[in-house]
């Protein structure tokens, strides 16, 4: 079932008399076609929670409307949505066990749904089986690891069966090693069942590494729509750019002048397609090649290590944040005891954005110098 | 903390202990017989049973059900609640004046109540000086209104920290109210409520100064004396100077709350998740 929103807007009243209406999304449009994987990304506060609560029906948007497939669901109340929910903290009924837990959305059914015991305990032990807690069912919540507590909120949220499923920052309660874990375990479910699924999360790391598609938002509007790497490889402004990818980008304060990008006095790059002006230039971490006659050049303050590659930490004036990361090949070797240190660039890891607008500005022809 | 009572059990059993010259007869059960055979004993104690099965479910349920409506209400919420909360802080002994004047029946004034069944066409009946079910109605109203803030305070601060998110996830699966209420609301502050039953049963066992406040202290008089009342007649009153009486009185009240409380206890550990 394919999940559309139009325009849909959320506004919460003020709060006491100073302080003015606050507008949680702002005039969100997108289509989340059937069967795929959606995150929602931003800040806190961005308002992708209020999404979220919006199309399971928790929340009446302001204006807009929700449709599932062709239905218009705006003002349907959650029960008659068809949707299941895990919240972040899970909301498992600490007074009930695993299998009364799962069994309590199936006991809701009424008249004509209504299931026999068989049938019930037979959905349970389904949705039970699909995550893997088949011989948990007996405990209460508060015996199970965070993780297992998880699985026992996806299974009572698949229990009957939803047209779409939503995860609220479904692994921000877990630790990092459960959080892969888990995150796979997420992506088996959707693909095994197929089901529509919207996830909310903070973290670019989760959205990156399970979506189909991601929505990253920013004060309730949506910045960008699209494939993870298309998001990441071509980000629409500095937001978008800084929000994704660990370690996150590095901004310079630079400016274009006669088809070149200078930053400092250090010209960088030769491009085509940019007016003459400031602006501010993004370079992934691994867009640096450190190089002996390299032109872009920086204070070396530090090497890590990693393993698999090397940073490079740098100052350099023009920079917005107080170091430059650079991520290298572990097999290249950086000279520890020098106190520069020359990078050349790589044209495709390198991003430009209007100073003020901070929108991007798209360049043709990048040549590293 | 231990002391007073062990000295109380040693009273009890010191037949004829005066404490002028902190002389007795004999040691024994017989001051528990005296007092079990007392009929001011037993009125007292039929008094106090009463009391305690009347007005321990009835508070608890109206606190509970009050309780229940002001956290589902937003408006003016904060404003219900102080008034709810007033007759915790007001004097029992004040408030209990003003409760007889409402009950009250006398040659020339009838007190609201009266008139209020005058109104409906019924006969005006003596609350204060009356027949027994009358003054054991206004008594058991009269504890009833002043235990309830306390309850209706523990309630809703215990329903509001019932995290909102069982509430959602139960709306999504389609959970009708009822069923919210019965299967997750009450399990969730059942601690509380077996907290305010068991406190509520000791504090009605332990019930004297309210009746006090109604019925003025010859309560023997007035058929409507508590297990503590004839306690304290019996130290203090004018049958008074009875200490061993009084201390069988008192062990016989200590073990009756004993039992409950223990009753209590155990049910309440096979309904709490804790």
């Amino acid at each position: 079932m394919k999940v559309v929103l139009e325009h849909l807007t959320k506004q919460f009243p003020a709060r006491g008399r100073k302080s003015a209406e606050v507008t949680a999304v702002n005039d969100l449009t997108f289509e989340i076609p059937d069967g795929k994987l959606v995150g929602l990304l931003g800040p806190s506060g961005c308002g992708k929670s209020t999404t979220l609560f919006m199309i399971c029906g928790l929340q009446t948007p302001t204006a807009g409307k929700i449709y599932f497939g062709e239905d218009d669901v705006t003002n349907l109340p959650p029960e008659n949505r068809g949707v299941g929910v895990v919240f972040q903290n899970y909301a498992l009924y600490p007074h009930l066990t695993v299998r009364e837990n799962i069994l309590f959305p199936l006991q809701n059914f009424k008249g004509k749904d209504k299931l026999s015991k068989a049938e019930m305990d037979k959905r349970a032990q389904e949705a039970a089986r699909l995550v893997q807690i088949e011989d948990l069912m007996d405990r209460k919540p508060n015996e199970l690891s965070g993780g297992q507590q998880q699985r026992v909120a996806i299974a009572r949220a698949m229990v009957k069966m939803p047209k779409v499923l939503l995860l609220d920052e479904p692994l921000s309660n877990l630790d990092a090693r459960l959080r892969l874990q888990t995150r796979e375990e997420i992506r088996r479910i959707q693909k095994q069942t197929g089901i529509t699924t919207i996830f909310v999360t903070h973290d670019q790391d989760e959205a990156m590494s399970i979506s189909d598609e991601i929505v990253v938002m920013k004060q309730g509007v949506a910045q960008q729509i699209g494939r993870p790497q298309e998001i990441y490889d071509d980000p629409v402004n500095l937001f978008v750019a800084k929000f994704l990818g660990t370690p996150p980008i590095n901004t310079f304060r630079g400016r274009v002048a006669g088809g070149r990008l200078y930053i400092g006095e250090d010209a960088v790059l030769t491009l085509d397609g940019v007016a003459d002006q400031e602006v501010s230039v993004g370079i992934r971490p691994e867009g640096f090649v450190p190089r002996q006659d390299g032109p872009l050049h920086c204070h070396l303050s530090g090497v890590e290590v990693m393993g698999r590659d090397v940073s490079i930490l740098s100052t350099n004036p023009q920079s917005d944040n107080p170091t430059v990361r650079a991520i290298i090949n572990a097999e290249s070797r950086v000279d520890t005891a020098s106190e520069t240190v020359r990078f050349a660039l790589k044209p495709a890891k390198v991003l430009l954005f209007h100073r003020e607008t901070e929108e991007r500005i798209p360049f043709q022809n990048g040549q590293a110098l | 903390m231990v002391y007073p009572l062990i000295d109380v059990f040693i009273y009890s059993v010191e037949e004829g202990y005066n404490f002028a010259s902190q002389t007795y007869f004999d040691v024994g059960l017989y001051n528990f017989s005296y007092v079990l055979h007392d009929p001011y004993f037993l009125q007292a104690l039929k008094n106090t049973l009463l009391m305690v099965v009347i007005t321990v479910p009835i508070s608890t349920g109206l606190a509970l059900l009050i309780s229940v409506g002001l956290s589902s209400i937003t408006a003016l919420r904060k404003l219900y609640q102080t008034i709810y909360f007033l007759p915790y802080v007001t004097n029992t002994l004040a408030v209990g004046l003003v409760f007889m004047v409402l009950f009250q029946k006398t040659a020339y004034t009838d007190g609201l109540v009266n008139l209020l069944i005058n109104w409906f066409g019924g006969e005006s009946v003596d609350f204060i000086d009356g027949p027994y079910w009358a003054k054991m109605l206004v008594l058991c109203i009269y504890i009833i209104w002043v235990v309830l803030p306390f309850k209706i305070l523990l309630l809703t601060s215990a329903l509001s920290s019932v995290d909102e998110s069982y509430y959602n996830a139960a709306r999504v699966d389609g959970t009708s109210s009822f069923r919210i209420f019965y299967k997750i609301t009450l399990p969730m502050i059942s601690p509380t409520i077996f907290y305010l039953i068991i406190t509520g049963f000791i504090g009605a066992f332990k019930e004297y100064s309210d009746a006090v406040a109604l019925f003025g202290t010859d309560l023997n008089a007035a058929e409507m004396n508590t297990i503590v009342g004839y306690v304290y007649d019996m130290l203090y009153g004018d049958s008074g100077g009875y200490p061993s009486y009084a201390s069988a009185a008192a062990v016989i009240l200590f073990a009756v709350v004993l039992t409950i409380t223990c009753i209590n206890l155990l049910i309440s550990r096979k309904h709490t998740y804790y």
